[in-house]
């Protein structure tokens, strides 16, 4: 910021006509406005404009099954995606369909602004054939009637059996229709230091009292069971979906909102006494190489994650090879099976493609077929939606940094045992920077998880108002 | 004040070099090289970290170095998503380059012509682009998408390029430079002798104004260089970022590839050589300016 600074200095010297007075005022606009620009172009957006349609939920949701046809002739579609070496995968499909070639445009991560420019682009017209969206954002997309109804295209109904079965009433929004290809999932199980565990006679907890005793056990030891991250929401979203909390209704006319859910209060209560019990490091954040380092020097144990989890346990902590395994999610209660999910994404087709069937059968397409399958997940890490990709040989083998386990077996089986009633709220990006907040907060032991919730739910409740969607008492 | 001071050697007319007193050059030379070490300490880890493999990055200690890696590291960078990391270097170099050079000629004659022409307006005009100065950028990023949007232009290297050009605070300094540096003499002496307008402002007055105008051209390269809400609103292919949004694009995959970390962090360091380039060439011309008229 120095140029903004001495730029004007000249100014000193000249006797122009300008009055002295309002010089001053100029060369003091000059000095504020520069850092305010940067610290503007700095603070991402929050996405927090979104949804400033008004329209009530569950509005604009009531367009039948429309005819979809092919338009035929020559056809290009737009795809906006962040999957790594989605270009590879797509170049297959313009080799064998002339007729209908895909442009891909890669673009940094939803959340990262691409929801935003999708959501700009649908107000300017400019908007992409298809996109990537994760499932948590499919109902603010709906809000919007940003979504194209693909029920009535060719081949994608009786699809529906090809997809995990989660991932495809997601995929529904809520709603009769079918507004998204599930493309993959995130199901949770729990990654642990086997032979930590093994040291220290602690048996391979089930349910989630015994992964608190055990966690107790480690504590002895200076190791903390896992990390309790601050602005990974959507992890903390996972754990409540495995409790079967329902934080959100929107199949009515009104918006439910219930993140002070009994379920959800469980959740949070539980972690909450981990937190308090320092049992948990809550000074680690998620990805950060200060965890890394943790995991490398085996500070920490375990860590509840999703399948593609088990590339950033590979790739960060290579000095734990062989040394972790990968069980079920702990229970609630003993013998069930119950499993979150985290993350994931869909390739919806949006409100304005004039190409809906081509879109769709592309769509249908890219997650369907096994050797786009194969691809994606070699070059982007996907964990398909596709059952039958659930069967592909590099997820089918044993991995050689877990000790040879054949991982995504569990992984497979949790992906069955996801609650398929599980329903993000509208507003999900503000909810989950609620939560966060109160994590950040709770960490710092300002507050509880528990009260995390409260806040949210209010937080939640008034954004929804203020957007004009009506929100059920 | 004190008859005492005065009766020094010296009369206090001629102003000689102040004698400063020893603790205060410490003090002033402790502050400095604190600072200098605030400022230089990222750059340094920046360079430690680039030399780094994936697995050191985590695991060694960030401050010094570990294996060797540079090569690798670089040879990645240049290599991935078929040599992605290249194009984003030329476009950062014709988005800032080339758009700091139009820029500058643009705020040139606009100061130029504000300084030394007496027209009705004048000051309204000039009052409405000091107004620009105000209005944040960040403002103006989704007006510009939507306008470019009619246009069918966005997505397209215009439109990172036509609103970059655009300097009001150029505009600014070109003006109050003109008028100090580019006396009215000259201007008529040289109307007289016959010389057009334009061969005044490219043969007389620019080069009078030089000083300044590289500073602006300074100014805008590093505003256009850094540049990241602009190319995030209205790029969405990959091949048409700059490098600073480029990097963010891998920035945010990295949770799905972790080989991107050392990507990005080798790649921060490459796209931080040439503002240093561009800032020592430079960096002549632009002390110059500043000094101009200080001694008139």
């Amino acid at each position: 910021m120095i140029h903004p600074r001495r730029g004007p200095s000249p100014a000193q010297q000249v006797t122009p006509s300008t009055p002295r007075g309002r010089r001053r005022v100029v060369r003091l606009a000059a000095l504020l406005v520069a850092p305010a620009m940067l610290a503007a172009a700095c603070s991402s957006s929050s996405g927090s404009d979104s949804g400033s349609t008004g329209a009530g939920a569950g509005a604009g949701g009531q367009t039948s099954a429309a005819a979809c046809a092919p338009t035929g002739g020559k056809v290009s579609l737009q795809f906006w995606t962040w999957v790594p070496g989605m270009d590879a995968v797509v170049a297959k499909w313009n080799a064998k369909n002339p007729d209908i070639q895909v442009a891909v445009k890669n673009t940094p991560a939803g959340n990262a602004g691409t929801y935003q420019n999708m959501f700009n682009s649908l107000k300017a017209g400019t908007a992409p054939d298809l996109g990537q969206v994760e499932y948590d954002t499919l109902s603010s997309f709906r809000l919007q009637d940003g979504l194209k109804d693909i029920s009535g295209c060719p081949g994608v109904s009786d699809a529906k059996a090809n997809f995990v079965d989660w991932s495809w009433a997601q995929a529904q929004v809520g709603g009769p229709g079918v507004y998204a290809i599930p493309q993959d999932t995130g199901p949770m199980a729990l990654f642990y230091r086997k032979d930590i565990f093994e040291a220290n006679g602690i048996s391979v907890p089930t349910t989630w009292d015994e992964y608190a005793a055990a966690a107790a056990k480690l504590k002895a030891k200076g190791i903390a069971i896992t990390h309790f991250p601050q602005q990974d929401a959507n992890w903390f979203d996972g754990l409540l979906w495995q409790a079967g909390a329902k934080l959100f209704d929107t199949s009515g006319d009104q918006v439910k909102v219930s993140l002070t859910d009994a379920k959800a209060k469980q959740v949070a209560d539980y972690w909450q006494k981990l937190i308090d019990g320092k049992l948990v490091a809550t000074n680690l954040q998620g990805f950060s190489p200060d965890l890394y380092k943790a995991w490398n020097e085996g500070k920490v144990a375990t860590w509840i994650s999703a399948a593609w989890g088990y590339s950033t346990i590979r790739d960060n902590a290579k000095a734990t090879a062989g040394k972790w395994a990968v069980a079920p999610m702990p229970q609630w209660s003993a013998g069930s099976k119950a499993a979150g999910n985290w993350g994931g994404s869909t390739t919806a087709v949006l409100s304005s493609s004039k190409h809906p069937a081509e879109a769709a059968k592309f769509a249908l397409w890219l997650n369907s077929d096994p050797e786009a399958l194969a691809l994606a997940n070699e070059k982007g890490g996907l964990y398909p939606a596709n059952k039958a990709g659930l069967e592909l040989p590099a997820l089918t083998k044993g991995v050689d940094f877990y000790g040879g386990q054949k991982v995504f077996d569990v992984f497979k089986e949790a992906s069955g045992n996801v609650d398929t009633n599980f329903t993000w709220g509208p507003i999900m990006t503000d909810t989950n920077r609620f939560l966060s907040d109160g994590f950040t907060k709770a960490l710092n032991g300002q507050g509880t998880l528990g009260q995390t919730l409260d806040t949210a739910q209010t937080q939640t409740v008034s954004a929804l108002k203020s957007q004009g969607i009506n929100v059920a008492p | 004040m004190s008859a005492s001071t005065h009766t020094g050697s010296r009369p206090a007319s001629t102003r000689g070099p102040r004698e400063v007193s020893r603790l205060s050059v410490v003090i002033a030379m402790v502050f400095l090289v604190a600072l200098a070490v605030y400022f230089l300490l990222p750059v340094y880890w920046l360079v430690v970290n680039a030399t780094k493999t994936q697995s050191d990055l985590v695991t060694s200690n960030g401050f010094w170095f570990a294996d060797w890696a540079l090569w690798d590291n670089l040879k990645g960078l240049f290599t991935r998503d078929d040599g992605v990391f290249i194009r984003w270097v030329l476009n950062s170099v014709l988005y800032a380059g080339i758009g700091a050079a139009v820029g500058t000629l643009l705020a040139a004659m606009a100061g130029f012509a504000l300084a030394k022409y007496r027209f009705r307006g004048r000051e309204a005009i000039f009052s409405v682009i000091l107004g620009g100065v105000l209005v944040p950028a960040t403002a103006l990023a989704l007006p510009l998408f939507l306008l470019f949007a009619k246009a069918s232009q966005t997505d397209t290297i215009w439109a990172v390029f036509l609103p970059s050009i655009v300097s009001p605070f150029g505009v600014y300094l070109s003006r109050i430079f003109a008028a100090s540096a580019v006396p009215d003499e000259i201007i008529e002496a040289a109307r007289i002798d016959g010389a057009t307008e334009r061969r005044i402002f490219f043969g007389i007055a620019a080069r009078l104004m030089a000083p300044a105008l590289v500073t602006i051209f300074l100014f805008q390269f590093i505003a256009i260089w850094n540049n990241f809400l602009l190319p995030r609103v209205m790029l969405n292919d990959a091949k048409l970022y700059p490098l600073t949004y480029g990097l963010f694009y891998w920035q945010t995959q990295i949770s799905r590839d972790p080989q991107l970390q050392t990507l990005v962090i080798v790649g921060s360091l490459v796209s931080v050589v040439p503002l240093i380039v561009v800032f020592l060439s430079l960096q002549r011309f632009w002390q110059a300016g500043l000094a101009a008229g200080s001694v008139k």
